[in-house]
């Protein structure tokens, strides 16, 4: 379906990138935002309680993260498109919930404006260091969708996919900005309403004595309800069968455990996007995400200049890591070389799934800057050779 | 199934209870059972749709009671069950939103979102049963435990002083509070009753027995000694003043309505304060659909 014209700002706009993100969820059909202030993301929430009025939606600032995140998980079965916005502490608090979101199988979005950690770390200053975080930091077993944009215009799009994604696999996702992409000010162009595509809830049209909230029917996505219409269900965060129901049994946690990884795992390809540049015939790969992958482009040309082959890849999806692209690459390059904001955290997948055939180099920087590109281009310079 | 033997009549609460789901996992002699069946017998007058009542609860013994209503019902996690409340009723402000918990999900764990639905007037009715002890997890203190009992944290007795829950949510703004023991399942039930028709924050706790933890450890018989204990013991006292009602171990348990009155929710508060800042501009929420 396309968007609600209600929500939309069509036009060219000089936004922030946490300016664009509160566009892009309002866009979205986003119409629930629960809350807590925390810099460097609080610019979402101030921008999205000043449109909202005007839109039709509700906002509440919750008393803290935990019940932000709750109060989202309750939106969503509200039957309202839902949404808040952290950094890191707040993130940490979040993950009891978002475990409880991705148990119950509840479609909602979660911004994380990184900034340098850990603990209260550096509040105004960049980071990169939760993207491990996004992938393990709730307990036990789950897979999540987890993007990261590079500039205002991708905080607004990639919002709306974020959405898009989060109901189309019941699933939460999270969005990785990072602070110099939240605090960055770009053109950013909205487009109308029709030619944006927003993925509806899927909602059964079982009537409520045929439906059973967790079955499945082929696709490993069970299809939703809202509350109040008459289906009478029962969700828990315990291990349940296909009626909601708590089982207690080691049989129902593997059936359970399993579909919910892999409803993520297996549809990889549709979920994943990348961008490519002269990676066929590369010998050096630089992947990078968020701020970094801008960051590592003067690396990229410098090396080119010299005659380096550098294939280049932007990663929007960090979560499903795109395994499958970087095994392909592996047998053809010599090395992959990642810079992030962080001591080595995407870093890991890219040499777990290089496995070897290809080296990989890992460019780290801690919180509070990005890279000094001249630092790319050495380690660059060190992988070709 | 209970049609599955022809031989039993039907629960006279079947309609409103998932009955593929009994036997219930709480003990015998528990006091949770009754709370739920109040709170059935309540529902039952509430002439409102049974299709938006929603029930949250978050974990514990109390925490298993959405599992049983055969309604849209939610088990959240550990002290939660307030916010999700709160995201529920606010997404869908057409449903009736009860939360159903124990006394340590909702006032230790849970104790920054009670008092925080209670100042805002979130329009929710959340029903406590406090047993003054966490006992999915074996008996340990809770913040209602009373002063020198025992609990399996505090083996030497409890030193450590509860909170008075009706003054606590009383004193943030909550626009209905009563307090009743298990055994006053008729009062309750009004009192439940009541609460659902109210607009905005309304508290009820439930004084409840725990005698597999409880009452065990303490010496305090069974659960029928205990109910005989609310009866020889327990004082109705409606409109008492709030700072009175903190309950001693083994002493005097005042009971009843202390707080009955209106206030705009925070629903309305958001339609009055943006319609009069903002006029036609402003959509209103939740009002009627456009």
């Amino acid at each position: 379906m396309k968007a609600d014209p209600k929500g939309v700002l069509t036009g060219e706009h000089y936004l922030d990138g946490d300016h664009a993100c509160a566009e892009g969820a309002l866009a979205a059909g986003c119409r629930f935002f629960a809350g807590y202030p925390i810099t460097p993301s609080t610019e979402v929430a101030e921008r999205y309680v000043s449109r909202i009025p005007m839109v039709g939606g509700i906002f509440i600032q919750m008393e803290d993260e935990l019940a932000s995140m709750a109060a989202l998980v309750g939106a969503a079965w509200g039957g309202k498109k839902s949404m808040t916005v952290t950094s890191g502490p707040g993130f940490s608090l979040m993950m009891e919930n978002i475990g409880l979101a991705a148990m119950m199988e509840t479609p909602c979005v979660v911004v994380n404006v990184q900034r340098g950690g850990p603990s209260t770390g550096l509040p105004t200053m960049v980071g990169q260091q939760d993207m491990m975080q996004a992938r393990w930091g709730s307990h036990g077993d789950y897979q999540i969708i987890a993007l990261s944009p590079a500039s205002p215009q991708e905080a607004f799009d990639y919002t709306i996919k974020c959405f898009n994604l989060a109901e189309k696999y019941r699933v939460p996702v999270l969005f990785m900005m990072d602070e110099c992409v939240g605090h960055m000010t770009e053109k950013v162009v909205i487009p109308k309403p029709d030619e944006i595509e927003i993925t509806p809830r899927r909602l059964t049209k079982l009537a409520p004595e045929k439906y059973l909230p967790y079955k499945t029917n082929g696709d490993l996505v069970p299809e939703m309800i809202v509350a109040g219409t008459g289906y009478k269900i029962h969700s828990t965060g315990l291990t349940h069968d296909e009626r909601g129901y708590p089982v207690m049994s080691p049989g129902t946690q593997d059936q359970l455990v399993k579909r919910l990884c892999d409803k993520i795992k297996l549809n990889a390809d549709d979920i994943i996007e990348i961008e490519e540049d002269q990676t066929e015939g590369a010998e050096v790969i630089v992947m990078a995400y968020g701020i970094t992958s801008r960051v590592t482009l003067p690396a990229v040309f410098k090396a080119r200049k010299k005659g380096i082959k550098v294939g280049y890849i932007k990663m929007i999806t960090a979560w499903p890591f795109p395994e499958k692209r970087v095994r392909e690459l592996a047998k053809k390059v010599k090395a992959f070389v990642m810079p992030e904001i962080n001591l080595g955290q995407m870093v890991l997948e890219v040499e777990r799934c290089a496995a070897g055939q290809a080296k990989t180099y890992h460019v780290p920087h801690a919180g509070g800057w990005v890279h000094d590109p001249e630092d790319i281009y050495q380690v660059i310079e060190e992988a070709v050779k | 199934m209970s049609k599955q033997n022809n031989n039993l009549p039907e629960h006279p609460m079947e309609r409103l209870l998932r009955m593929d789901r009994i036997p219930h996992i709480w003990c015998s002699t528990c006091g949770i059972g009754t709370a739920v069946s109040c709170f059935i017998s309540a529902l039952e007058k509430f002439e409102y749709p049974m299709d938006k009542v929603a029930i949250v609860s978050g974990i514990g013994c109390t925490g298993r009671v959405a599992g049983y209503i055969k309604l849209d019902s939610f088990h959240s996690t550990h002290g939660r069950a307030i916010p999700f409340a709160t995201g529920l009723k606010l997404a869908n402000p057409e449903l009736k939103v009860i939360v159903i918990s124990g006394d340590g999900d909702l006032s230790a764990i849970g104790g920054n979102h009670l008092i925080h639905a209670a100042r805002r007037n979130m329009d929710i009715t959340v029903i406590c049963v406090n047993n003054f002890i966490y006992a999915m997890t074996g008996g340990q203190s809770a913040p209602t435990t009373p002063l020198t009992a025992n609990s399996s944290t505090a083996p030497y007795g409890n030193s450590d002083p509860p909170f008075n829950l009706p003054l606590l949510v009383g004193s943030c703004g909550a626009t209905y509070v009563a307090r009743w023991t298990a055994l006053h399942i008729r009062r309750l039930t009004k009192s439940m009753h009541e609460a659902l028709n109210k607009k905005g924050f309304s508290f009820i706790e439930v004084i409840a027995p725990c005698s597999t933890l409880y009452a065990r450890r303490n010496r305090l018989g069974t659960g029928l000694d205990l109910m005989k204990f609310y009866h020889d013991n327990s004082e109705i006292k409606h409109g008492a003043p709030l700072e009175e009602l903190d309950i001693n171990f083994q002493q005097k348990i005042i009971v009843g309505k202390f707080i009955d009155k209106e206030k705009p929710t925070f629903v309305d508060n958001w339609n009055n304060w943006l319609s009069q800042k903002l006029g036609s501009k402003f959509v209103p929420y939740g009002v009627a659909k456009a």
